[in-house]
């Protein structure tokens, strides 16, 4: 049609366009992530203790009736509080994950998600953008909650601090992308509690985050099979092994690929032209 | 600064807004029904329908929250679904329900637009002083947002809006909900962005007291258009003394077929 030449841009001062927008969307989109983290503080309170409980009592009660044998990347005996430190990091990363799908479905009643979706930007970059912010806060929460467990004794290698880091980075963005695809499936704020049941629970119980997966596999084999093939067991092994300065390759990859399926089918369902919020009134 | 409205050597302008057969539907219920209609640049423009009528489905099938399947949404001439971006960056838009972040301060909420948008902070900054001016609210820009009254949090919406400079502003019912000093404040200045800087307004409502006689007015109904023109222009064709009337009779008639 002639009229789309007759268009100009009209005068708005930009950053000289392409690249520059992108980085200036993705700093404010994490800005107010990390701002809006600090101005509540009970969030924060809440996401530290939920596991320091885990460590401080489950753990030590656990103590003598859960002994661990050595298995990679454990090179002696480990304190039951030893073994399921990599398992509350990634507690961490799942409810972090799970909030900000809270926070998503919530966005979109209240609307504040629609000037996001309006951004002259594609709308696979905001959706990956509003993912890393989630993912940059939940790892800083990781590393202060590994710092209190320092205290109380838990002290892998130095260097396991450093590798450790591509592996929480990795399991955080897999289980935020869960979260998205939660957040465009889900349609009301209400069915939230569903997710806490169907999705948090099941995931940390079922996987090698409290237990290791040979004696689940002494007690059943059903058990151990969907516990094997539970994606969480395999973030939560890709941190163990991580903080001890290891890859675990196997997790590695399922991690990768389960991330890849999550925000694919997650951006498929923030598609405007064909996605669920086409079924949806708002 | 180039000006998109200004006439083409080449012919006409490009409409602001231009909507051709547009249908939508949820489900088996029809939404929209073949609407089309314009708006001019530089234009006050009302969408009058009633809660139901289809406003809020229309507004989102401008902004792309849903894709449109038939008909076509041009923005100064550009397809909404061909080309998202380029249309979306000529578009303000101030929706329903609050869209603000109560937490944090007038002043971040507007960088935090103006970096979606691509504009550095000192621009942002510059622009939203301006804006928070225009308002009467540069004084609050320091303020959480939670501190502020409901007509002024409008008033901080439509700024936002106004951030990255486009020449087409959608408002979605900006006035329900507000007492009458905050209602016509806002729509004393949003008409005189009309005026000023040629901004085209398309103006969601069902108070038919916030139109005046010369504005462009868009009769939405069940999802079906049932009148577009001029204030003046309605009521004659409906047989009626003002838009009210107009408005009842013509949705009767509509009932009637």
């Amino acid at each position: 049609m002639s009229g789309v030449r007759a268009v100009e841009r009209p005068g708005p001062a930009r950053l000289s366009g392409g690249a520059a927008h992108y980085l200036r969307a993705a700093e404010v989109v994490i800005g107010r992530e990390m701002l809006r983290f600090v101005h509540q503080r009970g969030r924060f309170i809440a996401a530290l203790v939920r596991p320091l409980v885990w460590l401080f009592i489950f753990a030590a009660g656990f103590r003598s009736v859960l002994g661990v044998s050595i298995q990679p990347p454990y090179v002696t005996y480990v304190l039951y509080e030893v073994y399921i430190t990599p398992g509350l990091c990634g507690m961490i990363l799942l409810f972090a994950g799970m909030q900000s799908s809270l926070a998503m479905v919530y966005d979109r009643e209240m609307g504040s998600m629609r000037v996001l979706l309006v951004a002259p930007l594609p709308r696979w970059y905001l959706l990956v953008t509003k993912l890393i912010a989630g993912v940059v806060v939940a790892v800083v929460q990781v590393y202060v909650f590994l710092a209190i467990a320092w205290f109380w004794g838990i002290r892998p290698p130095p260097i396991g601090y450093l590798t450790v880091l591509p592996a929480l980075i990795l399991a955080g963005f897999m289980l935020g992308a869960l979260g998205l695809l939660l957040s465009s499936v889900i349609k009301q704020l209400e069915n939230f509690a569903g997710v806490m049941n169907f999705v948090i629970f099941p995931m940390f119980f079922a996987s090698s985050a409290l237990y290791p997966l040979w004696r689940v596999r002494e007690s059943s084999v059903l058990l151990w099979q969907i516990c094997s093939a539970n994606p969480f067991t395999h973030a939560v092994e890709l941190i163990r092994f991580g903080l001890y300065g290891e890859i675990a390759w196997l997790p590695l990859a399922v991690v990768v690929g389960c991330s890849v399926l999550f925000l694919g089918v997650a951006i498929f369902g923030y598609d405007p032209g064909r996605g669920f919020m086409q079924a949806r009134r708002g | 600064m180039s000006d998109p409205s200004r006439p083409d050597p080449g012919g006409a302008p490009p409409a602001a807004l231009d909507i051709r057969d547009l249908s939508h539907s949820f489900g088996r219920r029809a939404a929209l029904d073949g609407v089309s209609f314009s708006v001019a640049p530089g234009s006050f423009t009302v969408l009058l329908g009633q809660n139901g009528a289809g406003k809020t489905t229309l507004f989102n099938l401008i902004t792309r929250l849903y894709g449109n399947r038939s008909g076509s949404i041009r923005i100064f001439g550009i397809d909404v679904r061909a080309q998202p971006r380029a249309a979306l960056e000529r578009l303000g838009v101030v929706f329903q329900p609050r869209t603000i972040d109560l937490d944090l301060t007038v002043m971040r909420n507007l960088l935090y637009h103006g970096g979606l948008h691509g504009l550095d902070r000192r621009t942002t900054r510059q622009r939203a002083e301006e804006a928070l001016r225009r308002f009467e609210l540069h004084e609050r820009a320091g303020d959480v947002v939670r501190t502020l009254s409901g007509g002024q949090v409008r008033r901080v919406e439509i700024a936002r809006a106004l951030l990255h400079a486009p020449k087409l502003l959608l408002l979605d019912e900006p006035t329900v909900g507000l007492d009458i000093g905050s209602r016509a404040f806002i729509l004393d200045h949003v008409r005189s962005l009309c005026r000023d800087e040629e901004i085209g307004v398309l103006w969601a409502t069902h108070l038919i007291d916030e139109i005046r006689p010369e504005d462009q007015v868009v009769v939405l109904h069940q999802g079906r258009l049932l009148a577009a023109g001029d204030g003046r222009a309605i009521c004659e064709r409906a047989g009626a003394p003002d838009l009210g009337r107009a408005f009842t009779r013509l949705t009767e008639s509509a009932k009637a077929a």
